[in-house]
């Protein structure tokens, strides 16, 4: 077991931790962020992204030992001031959530494309959003939510 | 979750992962993860040790001269498809590293594991075949060789990286004014990996292709150099003909063992290696709506051909081309059913 300061959301947490687990389960089972959701925890459904230095990164494949000095956003890093963030607000108002299980990830990587790219288009958007599964809603809703948020016309 | 079955170091220098590796018998490194720990959560893998080679800023490092474009093991797909040095030196490998996996692969994934983890569906052995990359690999004392892609690939997740090396570098020959490359695959609808994928890379004078290096992979353990396809290219003007009578030669390089499985059958990959191959060199020649109903996956953006008039009636090759031959329904008049009508009875 070794200790860990990790930069998430801003505040420094500290924990103990094996090197080898998943930044997801520290984040889940030790700091008790569970925004953050295990769905394959193999990397392949993307339930699980957070953005590591700003970019979207699986965390259920992330050894804890590759966090060190780097900074962590999750989606309880977004709201500012009490008040959900515009994706947030748009994918809850637009239908983009069903079952809310792959909402988190797909925040997430909305989230870093906006960042980088602020009004993108469709396809920029279903391209950015590729490494998220959705077994709910078609994506079709997903996409019109996050065309909301970044202020774009919508199909 | 996997259980704590292995001992965990971090190495800081490639002397220290390699002499890690000679101190513990059954080790395994490990970078960005994105192949390991799978298969470590799969129970697939089962090392007594990981040691950590994330952290080594040597292997990071992308380096171009005039003649090379070494890519430091632990570059992710990302700083490869992000680099506008890459692209000006070989574009072929930012726009491939461009369509790997998703973001979030191409975030961590990095190319070192890629290659050494040799999956058969992957893109980057297949490519790095083309270029004729060369593997730059460490061993104990400072030891150190390389390796041709027909020497480091040898079958399925099986490389001639021996217990105790390192792979540190891919070097790729940089571009010349006149070499033109482009990589298609057909992607499996779920993972995006490579059912069939044709890489090609020709060098032209003019209209006429003086030099080719072509690899298939995907449906064979290990990518396989079509040089067939190769020796019928050069000399040759890169027209509609001449193209679909080159690729269909492919099937004389890719040997008895081809890959088959419930998603896509052995006879299917085989009939297309050609159409994958075709498909690149037709893009490549700005002649992309020529082709088959096939679809497939180019910069990792999805590209339908349109057009079907113009194949050759004669094409010999309807063997690699299964769906290209009849269908004489005149469906000029008739409206096109589109997607969400397809419910609706007639």
């Amino acid at each position: 077991m070794e200790h860990y300061s990790l930069k998430i959301n801003g505040h420094v947490y500290e924990t103990g931790a094996e090197p080898f687990e998943s930044l997801l389960d520290v984040l889940r089972e030790k700091l008790r962020l569970t925004g953050s959701k295990k769905g394959c925890d193999e990397g392949e459904c993307g339930s699980c992204t957070v953005l590591l230095d700003g970019k979207p990164v699986l965390s259920c494949i992330l050894m804890v030992s590759d966090v060190r000095d780097r900074e962590v956003l999750t989606v309880e890093g977004l709201p500012q001031g009490g008040e959900p963030h515009p994706i947030q607000v748009e994918m809850t108002e637009r239908g983009g959530i069903q079952c809310g299980y792959c909402t988190p990830g797909i925040i997430m990587s909305a989230y870093a494309l906006l960042q980088e790219n602020p009004r993108p288009s469709e396809d920029e958007i279903r391209f950015a959003i590729a490494g998220n599964i959705c077994r709910c809603t078609g994506y079709s809703k997903i996409v019109e939510a996050l065309q909301a948020a970044a202020g774009t016309p919508i199909r | 979750m996997f259980a704590p079955e292995f001992d965990y170091h971090k190495a800081s220098s490639v002397a220290e992962a390699i002499q890690l590796l000679g101190a513990n018998d059954g080790a395994k490194l490990i970078a960005g993860g994105h192949s390991l720990i799978p298969l470590l959560k799969l129970r697939l893998a089962r090392p007594t040790a990981l040691i950590d080679i994330g952290d080594i800023s040597d292997l990071k490092r992308i380096i171009i001269n005039n003649e090379t474009v070494s890519i430091g093991a632990l570059a992710t797909h990302w700083d490869i498809a992000s680099s506008h040095d890459v692209k000006h030196a070989c574009s072929m490998l930012a726009e491939v590293a461009g369509g790997i996996g998703d973001s979030q692969v191409r975030n961590r994934g990095t190319i070192g594991g890629n290659v050494v983890h040799a999956d058969p569906a992957s893109d980057w052995p297949t490519v790095l075949t083309a270029l004729n990359a060369r593997f730059v690999i460490q061993g104990p004392g400072g030891a150190s060789r390389t390796a041709a892609p027909e020497d480091f690939f040898l079958g399925p997740l099986t490389t001639n990286l021996a217990d105790n090396e390192l792979l540190t570098a891919v070097e790729v020959p940089s571009f010349a004014a006149n070499q033109r490359s482009e990589y298609a695959k057909i992607a499996h609808p779920a993972s995006g990996y490579a059912v069939v994928g044709g890489a090609v890379v020709v060098t032209m004078d003019g209209e006429r292709c003086t030099a080719a290096s072509i690899a298939v992979g995907g449906l064979v353990p290990a990518p396989v150099r079509a040089s067939s396809v190769e020796r019928a290219l050069i000399g040759q003007t890169l027209n509609v003909e001449n193209i679909m009578a080159a690729s269909n030669q492919v099937v004389n390089d890719l040997g008895s063992n081809i890959i088959g499985d419930f998603y896509a059958s052995a006879t299917y990959r085989r009939a297309m290696a050609a159409v994958e191959i075709r498909h690149a060199l037709f893009h490549i020649t700005g002649e992309a709506h020529v082709g088959s109903r096939a679809v497939s996956v180019i910069h990792g953006v999805q590209y339908v051909p349109v057009d079907r008039e113009a194949i050759p009636v004669s094409d010999p090759g309807s063997i690699a081309d299964p769906v290209s031959s009849t269908e004489s329904v005149n469906t000029e008049n008739q409206p096109r059913k589109r997607w969400w009508e397809f419910w609706r009875r007639s």
